[in-house]
């Protein structure tokens, strides 16, 4: 039986880690609502992009812009999102199992990887799969010049030839307590048809120069889009995660603290116990051989 | 007479107003954008955006790295690139995304030569944004 000092030692072990796992459970929460504000502020950009894109679409039909051509080839790029740091669940696991399994199954003659986050280049690197770029360090708020040169590169990929698709992989967020990781075809480009009748503007516009250059300009930017909002996304994933993983370790650890706290009691008061019963036989020896 | 204009990039909305009068750089050369304008989709050249709220009164300038405006009957947009776009450092950061992998890849980074990497490209860009402003 441990003695009751070390026990007690251990409980205030504990209870010093909950102190930080409740402080981390906090600031993630900060941290997630923060994150949800950047995905909304991208809305009114990408609200409008792809009511632009579809009403330009219309009019240049024709037009086989390179990103809207599918190539034969099973070559693909995968932009990959990750967090940087851990203690977020399971989201950076389901987002490279996703990735992995997606490109083995619809890829498999080339498969190149572009990281954006520190835990799926790690993983990546130490399979020793073929990572062509990769970006860290992505602040809390991201920018878009920090992401862009994730999406140039794998971009460049594509309209030099050396690849068929690109694709990329983000924990989608749909609650506090669910984050799906996600796969999506960046490229070839899917415009979504326009749901409302007489909701876009019909009136046809003046093209400067010409709606072909519009829509070469469109849709990189569209791409661009794309990635910037899984990485906000993924963001809010990480912090959600990260959340209920400490909300879960704060509560792990004071059951734990309850559980020893009865026990370091019990160990207490035997140890009592025995004093006395010692003193009473000492006693009762003394008694009897006088 | 005002109309309301929306600027916007990826990131944040930059303005939102009624206003009388924008210069913008079109791809085919300066335009100036009143009310009752034609319904019209151009690409922008990365540069300035003058607002005037009142007609020859004081102007705001953004600075657009390019973009797109959109100009309908009832309202206008502009689709604005960050500043970023127009940079000579994005191509750089994109060679330094792709060394860091391949040296990551090769073994031959460590954690310290990577905040050094780093580093030095921080000063570049912070040495750049003062350009820009001087030069804005």
């Amino acid at each position: 039986m441990p003695a009751f000092r070390d026990i007690v030692r251990r409980i205030d072990s504990i209870r010093n880690t909950q102190k930080i796992t409740k402080a981390m459970q906090v600031v993630a929460a900060t941290r997630l609502r923060r994150a949800q504000a950047a995905v909304q502020a991208t809305r009114p950009y990408s609200e409008k992009m792809l009511e632009v894109l579809q009403t330009v679409g219309e009019r240049a039909m024709e037009y086989k812009h390179p990103f809207l051509v599918r190539r034969e080839g099973k070559r693909a790029v995968m932009i990959l999102v990750t967090t940087d740091k851990g203690l977020c669940g399971a989201i950076n696991v389901n987002n490279i199992r996703a990735a992995t399994r997606y490109l083995n199954e619809h890829y498999p003659e080339g498969q190149r990887y572009v990281t954006i986050g520190r835990k799926g280049r790690d993983f990546l690197l130490r399979y020793r799969r073929d990572v062509i770029a990769e970006i860290s360090g992505v602040a809390d708020r991201p920018t878009v010049a920090e992401v862009l040169p994730a999406i140039s590169v794998a971009l460049e990929e594509y309209t030099k030839g050396n690849t068929d698709a690109v694709l990329l992989c983000y924990s989608k967020w749909i609650s506090t307590m669910k984050q799906e990781s996600t796969v999506t075809v960046l490229i070839p480009a899917e415009i979504p048809q326009r749901e409302a009748e007489g909701k876009g503007p019909r009136a046809d516009y003046i093209y400067e120069p010409d709606p072909e250059s519009v829509l070469d300009g469109l849709l990189p930017r569209y791409v661009e889009t794309q990635v910037f909002q899984a990485v906000l996304e993924n963001k809010a994933s990480e912090y959600s995660a990260k959340m209920i993983a400490m909300q879960n370790a704060t509560n792990a650890a004071g059951d734990l603290i309850d559980a020893l706290t009865l026990y370091a009691n019990k160990v207490r008061q035997a140890g009592i116990t025995t004093e006395l019963m010692e003193i009473v036989s000492g006693a009762e020896a003394m008694r009897a051989s006088s | 007479m005002k109309y309301p204009l929306r600027v916007v990039s990826v990131e944040r909305s930059l303005f939102e107003g009624e206003v009388e009068f924008i210069i913008a750089n079109g791809a085919d050369g300066e335009l100036g954008v009143l009310a009752r304008h034609a319904p019209l989709m151009t690409i922008l050249k990365p540069g300035p955006l003058r607002i005037q709220e009142v007609f020859g009164g004081p102007e705001q300038v953004l600075f657009v790295g390019g973009g797109f405006l959109e100009v309908l009957p009832d309202r206008v947009t502009v689709l604005a690139d960050v500043a970023e776009h127009a940079d000579e450092i994005s191509i750089e950061r994109a060679e330094e995304a792709r060394r860091r992998a391949q040296e990551r890849l090769a073994g031959t980074l460590t954690t310290a030569e990577e905040t050094e990497f780093q580093n030095a490209l921080a000063m570049a860009e912070a040495r750049l944004r003062l350009a820009r402003m001087r030069r804005g």
